[in-house]
């Protein structure tokens, strides 16, 4: 009887490799650490790593450079915890935005990700993280005292809370709500739902991200 | 709905196998260690993303290999799907459906539904909670795909809850954790906000479950009023479930009452949590129990009791699904050999009548005549159909 192992033509274009490895050393574990970054597919992680296999010296070394940098270190805005060039961050210095609404983050990124939208004219403060207990995360290792000290002392009136829809980013957003309670005035809200849960803030589209913002709830 | 065709790649011991596979009864026969059960773990982790084995991926990706591929095409009614999941530990496994874009493995939940026989199920009776409340939770994420997030949320929740009990635990005599109360208030809510999702999908999944399992129970042993079969879902936080709650006939469990119920179990556990550093109560220490009339199984039941129980919980399933979906996949793992002529007949009889079902056994005199449909050999590394 026959072994039934031959696969057919249609069925053998895998999207997945089916092999073990692809290719060896090197060049696999460059692929492997830029297919670690966010957003970077295994099939752009290749095409990456050919392009820089095949580029001139003296541009990988760029690239080496800037990351050299940046594990020196980047800065941070005093202010709202926004990387920064200056002290300040770009949209803390920018007097055209609205100082009355108050947007919390966990983390710089999603600071783009809101910009993306163009829905929000307000100022940001960024968490640096979420309660997360298991990586030692509580309310001491977050930003919280300097958003209490902000909102004290600016002219805020609405906190806009846009935290991750998933476990550790619902803790917080429940923490924040119960914080802030105690101020009088002081309107604070959720992004809608909408954004699908158990996800990352900057993985949503920027359509969706936008229509959570107009729709976002009184707490 | 049945598998046309099964495509394994570097999972367990098998470099690559291409299966055909018709609707009926197929038939792998082999000697021990071949790899039978390796093909039917496949299967059921299509269905369930986790194998009945092992807790981890790890195992389950072949020897100094780096992921596995499972792909079958999957006919449903007239419609046929193909799923492909790889599975990567370390890393994020990832789906796909009729070649479309990768999604996250959980989007496949549903397309795939199974019941698997093993010899394991005697564990069902015989072991922890802990297999019970799985066994339920498995079937309650085939039923209602939602439930897998449901769960992860509430294991995530518990996990960090317990991390943070830890701590502030240990800080006892110490200095004050000024933030503890309020971050443990926090967590609170999380945990009984998932948990009480979870609860009441259990809740209801027993309440219909039971009567299911009761008949096949009497089905395969026979009628005896003194010795029926109940299941019934045990809270560890008690008589605070409403009156209703999970019974045949009774009321849909209400997830919003839950999270009140849960949140007061809570707060008056949370002195004996803190002690311990770990959460005493909530869905993660609730038991199924199973009673042979007015007595436990556990520790009671006989063992061809015990082996009916385990049976009629994988039939019952099988019923509950089959009402709701059609026919989900019937694996009977090596499990006739473990049977007296009473409860083979009686599986058999079942499983003749499915759709689709996939059995293994190390020698032909273990399979019912019934099921001598298409025959595999499993040896040296390959299938082949007799
Ligand atoms: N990750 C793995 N890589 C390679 N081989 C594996 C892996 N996991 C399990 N195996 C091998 O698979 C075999 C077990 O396969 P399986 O459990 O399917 O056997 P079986 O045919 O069902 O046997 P039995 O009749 O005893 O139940 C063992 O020989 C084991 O070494
Ligand atoms: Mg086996
Ligand atoms: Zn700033």
């Amino acid at each position: 009887m026959p072994a039934v192992l031959a696969a057919r033509a249609d069925w053998a274009a895998s999207a997945f490799p089916a092999g073990c490895e692809l290719f060896e050393g090197v060049v696999q574990d460059l692929i492997d650490e830029l297919g670690r970054l966010p957003g970077v597919g295994p099939k752009s992680a290749q095409r990456i790593a050919f392009h820089l296999i095949s580029s001139e010296p003296a541009d990988i070394k760029r690239l080496v450079d800037v990351l050299g940098k940046v594990t020196e270190g980047v800065r941070f805005c005093e202010l709202c915890g926004n990387v920064s060039e200056q002290q300040q961050c770009r949209i803390c210095r920018d007097t055209r935005r609205d100082g009355a609404m108050l947007c919390v983050v966990e983390e710089p990124k999603d600071v783009l990700a809101i910009e993306r939208t163009r829905e929000f004219k307000g100022r940001y403060h960024v968490l640096g993280g979420a309660l997360d207990p298991l990586s030692g995360v509580g309310p001491d290792q977050l930003r919280m005292r300097e958003l209490l000290a902000r909102i004290s002392s600016d002219e805020v009136t609405e906190v806009i809370i846009a935290t991750d829809p998933n476990t550790e980013g619902e803790a917080t957003a429940t923490y924040l709500v119960r914080m802030l309670r105690d101020f009088p005035g002081l309107n604070v809200t959720r992004l809608a739902s909408g954004l699908p849960m158990g996800g990352d803030l900057e993985f949503a589209d920027e359509l969706t991200l936008g229509r959570a913002f107009s729709g976002r709830r009184s707490l | 709905m049945y598998l046309r065709r099964l495509q394994v790649t570097d999972f367990r011991s098998w470099p690559h196998v291409d299966l055909d596979l018709g609707t009926g009864p197929t038939v792998f026969v082999g000697q021990n260690g071949r790899g039978k059960t390796n093909l039917l773990e496949a299967v059921g982790y299509l269905a369930m993303l986790g194998s009945h084995r092992v807790a981890s991926d790890a195992p389950l990706v072949r020897h100094d290999c780096e992921r596995a591929l499972l792909r079958a095409a999957v006919v449903n009614g007239d419609r046929e799907m193909t799923v492909e999941l790889e599975i990567s530990p370390g890393k994020t496994n990832r789906a796909r459906v009729n070649r479309g874009q990768p999604t996250r493995p959980r989007d496949i939940l549903g397309i795939v539904r199974t019941v698997l026989f093993a010899p394991e199920d005697l564990s069902l009776v015989k072991g922890d909670p802990s297999e019970r409340r799985r066994f339920l939770d498995d079937l309650l994420v085939q039923r209602a795909p939602r439930f897998a997030g449901v769960r992860s949320d509430y294991e995530k929740a518990l996990r960090q809850r317990n991390a943070l009990l830890k701590t502030s635990g240990k800080r006892k005599g110490g200095r004050e954790d000024p933030y503890a109360e309020s971050t443990l208030d926090v967590w609170d809510t999380q945990l009984a906000e998932a948990g009480a999702q979870l609860l009441a999908g259990r809740l209801d999944l027993v309440a219909e479950l039971a009567p299911h399992a009761t008949a096949a129970y009497e089905g395969i042993a026979g009628q005896n009023p003194d010795r029926q079969a109940h299941v019934v879902y045990r809270s560890s936080i008690g008589d605070a479930i409403p009156d209703g709650y999970g019974t045949p006939g009774g009321k849909q469990a209400e997830p919003d009452t839950l999270t009140e119920v849960l949140l007061d179990a809570l707060r008056e556990s949370r002195h004996a949590d803190l002690e311990r550093g770990v959460s005493l109560v909530g869905p993660h220490r609730d038991e199924l129990a199973l009673n042979l009339g007015d007595a436990p199984a556990r520790g009671y039941a006989s063992h061809g009791e015990s082996w009916s129980f385990a049976l009629a919980l994988r039939l019952g399933s099988y019923e509950l699904l089959r009402a709701e979906w059609g026919d989900p996949v019937l694996l009977l793992d090596d499990v006739f050999a473990e049977l007296d002529q009473r409860r083979r007949a009686r599986l058999a009889e079942v499983a003749v009548n499915a759709e689709q079902v996939l059995v293994t056994a190390a020698v032909d005199e273990d399979v019912p005549d019934e099921l001598s449909g298409v025959r595999y050999r499993v040896a040296d590394g390959e299938v082949s159909r007799e």
